[in-house]
């Protein structure tokens, strides 16, 4: 019985241990960093070279773009590290009002933005870098054949949306009302990703996502256009944190994201000009 | 050391602590007090009722309550044969299966969803022909729930099982054998009594962890309000726009979890020392 005891209490630690996974599946990507042993201050712009480490806060929607934004910003700016948290832009102005350490903040929509701005937690006026639209995501080539939103109140299609709290349900729920559709979703998601993996997975039948999310799964899902007078303009506000630590820095990255440089990238994800 | 204070400390039964132990042990207390200490603090108290009383947390409540316990059932259901295999089984790649079966455990709980997708999802391994033939699907329902948290809670349950099944004297069981007692009598009235400590101690450790679970259950079991929302993904969920309710969902987990961790306590793990060594 000893022996036993024993053994639970060592349980009862593995269970502390193993309960140690948070709510938080906020994706951090690796950090770029210039390669120390290129000679870059000599090619880059000498006017806007800037240095230090970002870390950018920004939405799920955004995770490819503003990797390779990242990676362009890098080589304008040698000198600079740029590091990204990507998670439901709900999710971040949680994590920034905690106290985050995040140097900008990127939101999927004005809402959000006005939660930082109202908690006083922005530095200055956010400035909209970037639009976007949604989309019905089906799996691959259509096969439930899914033509427009009033066919996701179709009964047996398993439709999945991000939850109202998320920016992503937000614009969802406001495209199904404008077309007057009534769905009965199998799960609200914490984010615009997470839906994409259900349809990518084949678990769901459709989702409403953005258009860059589709475009960004390179086939795996089919996108089914939204003709615009239902559709909704997400815009993305983007903005440096109160409590920013490298402010220049961080400013100048702000910029970039408008600059002619950034915004090309941008369009090359299928992001619409502000 | 004094002889009257060793003599003091056999009277009493029990060893003083020394200083250095104490402070850390103290710090260790304060350690797990203080968040919830916080949580206490930074309560909501006067939205406190009406958030309590609405049908979406009653909602999250019922469905915690009820996917949990249903998950210790099957743990003990499944987990206890499971537990006597690998305590008993004499059969090659034994540690393998024990490593096998307790894996959920260790792996984060997001994988284990898309593990049980690849298993039982519309595409996954036996999902689709359940899918096919019977046009059932388990994702996005209750009893996906269900699975989720059996699939990270019955190791623990197993684990503790198998170490009392272990810890035990065989020789008593042999001994009801050579009296004529049936293997099923031997096994319920011999086995059973000698290892329910660790029984209550494993389904209580197990029914916690499923209370708790969120990685598993809102990737493969996904997020609806009455079917699959538990009550730790109404928290999550509702810390992004509205964390007084977040809190006040956090502190009714806290609450359940803490009444019936300090009730079972006493009658099931405390009452180890006391319990019989063999026969009744």
């Amino acid at each position: 019985m000893v022996l036993a005891m024993r053994r639970t209490v060592l349980v009862g630690l593995a269970l502390l241990a193993a309960c140690g996974d948070a709510a938080a599946p906020a994706i951090t990507a690796p950090a770029i960093t210039a390669p120390a042993t290129t000679a870059g201050a000599t090619t880059a712009p000498v006017t806007t070279a800037v240095s230090g480490t970002i870390r950018v806060f920004a939405a799920s929607s955004l995770t490819g773009a503003f990797t390779a934004l990242g990676e362009a910003f890098r080589t304008a700016n040698p000198g600079a590290t740029v590091t990204f948290s990507f998670a439901a832009s709900s999710a971040l102005v949680a994590q920034l009002g905690e106290g985050a350490p995040g140097d900008v903040f990127a939101s999927a929509d004005e809402a959000t933005m006005a939660k930082l701005v109202d908690a006083k937690g922005a530095a200055g006026t956010p400035v909209v870098f970037a639009t976007n639209r949604l989309q019905i995501a089906v799996g691959p080539g259509n096969p439930k054949g899914v033509t427009a939103l009033a066919d996701l109140a179709r009964p047996g299609l398993a439709v999945v949306l991000c939850a109202p709290q998320v920016p992503c349900g937000r614009y969802a729920a406001e495209a199904l009302t404008t077309a007057g559709v009534a769905v009965t979703p199998k799960s609200l998601e914490e984010n615009v990703r997470a839906v994409l993996t259900k349809v990518q997975l084949g678990e769901a039948d459709a989702g409403i996502v953005y258009e860059t999310d589709v475009r960004a799964t390179d086939g795996k899902v089919t996108g089914v256009a939204i003709p615009a007078d239902r559709n909704v303009v997400a815009r993305y506000p983007i903005v440096v944190t109160a409590g920013a630590r490298a402010p220049d820095a961080a400013r100048a990255f702000v910029a970039f994201t408008t600059s002619s440089a950034g915004q090309a990238v941008l369009a090359r994800f299928g992001f619409g000009a502000p | 050391m004094s002889r009257r204070r060793a003599e003091a400390r056999r009277r009493t039964g029990h060893e003083r602590l020394p200083a250095p132990a104490l402070v850390l042990a103290l710090v260790a207390v304060a350690f797990f007090a203080l968040p919830f200490a916080g949580l206490l603090w930074r309560a909501p108290w006067s939205e406190a009722w009406s958030i309590l009383t609405s049908v979406a947390v009653r909602d999250a409540l019922r469905l915690s309550l009820v996917c949990s316990l249903s998950a210790t059932a099957l743990s003990l259901g499944f987990g206890v044969p499971l537990a006597w295999l690998l305590a008993r089984g004499r059969f090659p790649g034994r540690g393998l299966i024990r490593a096998l079966c307790t894996l959920s455990m260790v792996l984060p709980p997001v994988v284990g969803g898309v593990a049980l997708f690849a298993a039982l999802g519309r595409r996954g391994l036996v999902g689709r022909w359940l899918y096919e033939w019977f046009d059932v699907t388990i994702p996005f329902s209750t009893p996906a729930v269900v699975i989720a948290e059996t699939f990270v809670a019955m190791p623990f349950l197993v684990l503790t099982v198998e170490a009392a099944l272990r810890g035990l004297d065989g020789r008593v069981e042999d001994a009801a054998r050579t009296l004529g007692a049936s293997r099923g009598y031997v096994f319920r009235r011999v086995t059973l009594p000698a290892i329910r400590p660790a029984l209550g101690a494993g389904a209580v450790l197990a029914w916690a962890r499923a209370l708790g679970e969120f990685g598993a259950t809102i990737t493969f079991a996904g997020n609806f309000p009455g079917t699959t929302q538990t009550l730790p993904l109404a928290v999550y969920l509702s810390l992004e726009t509205d964390p007084p309710e977040a809190i006040v969902l956090s502190l009714v987990l806290i609450a359940v979890s803490f009444a019936v961790l300090v009730g079972l306590r006493d009658r099931w793990l405390g009452g180890a020392r006391h319990a019989p060594a063999g026969l009744p």
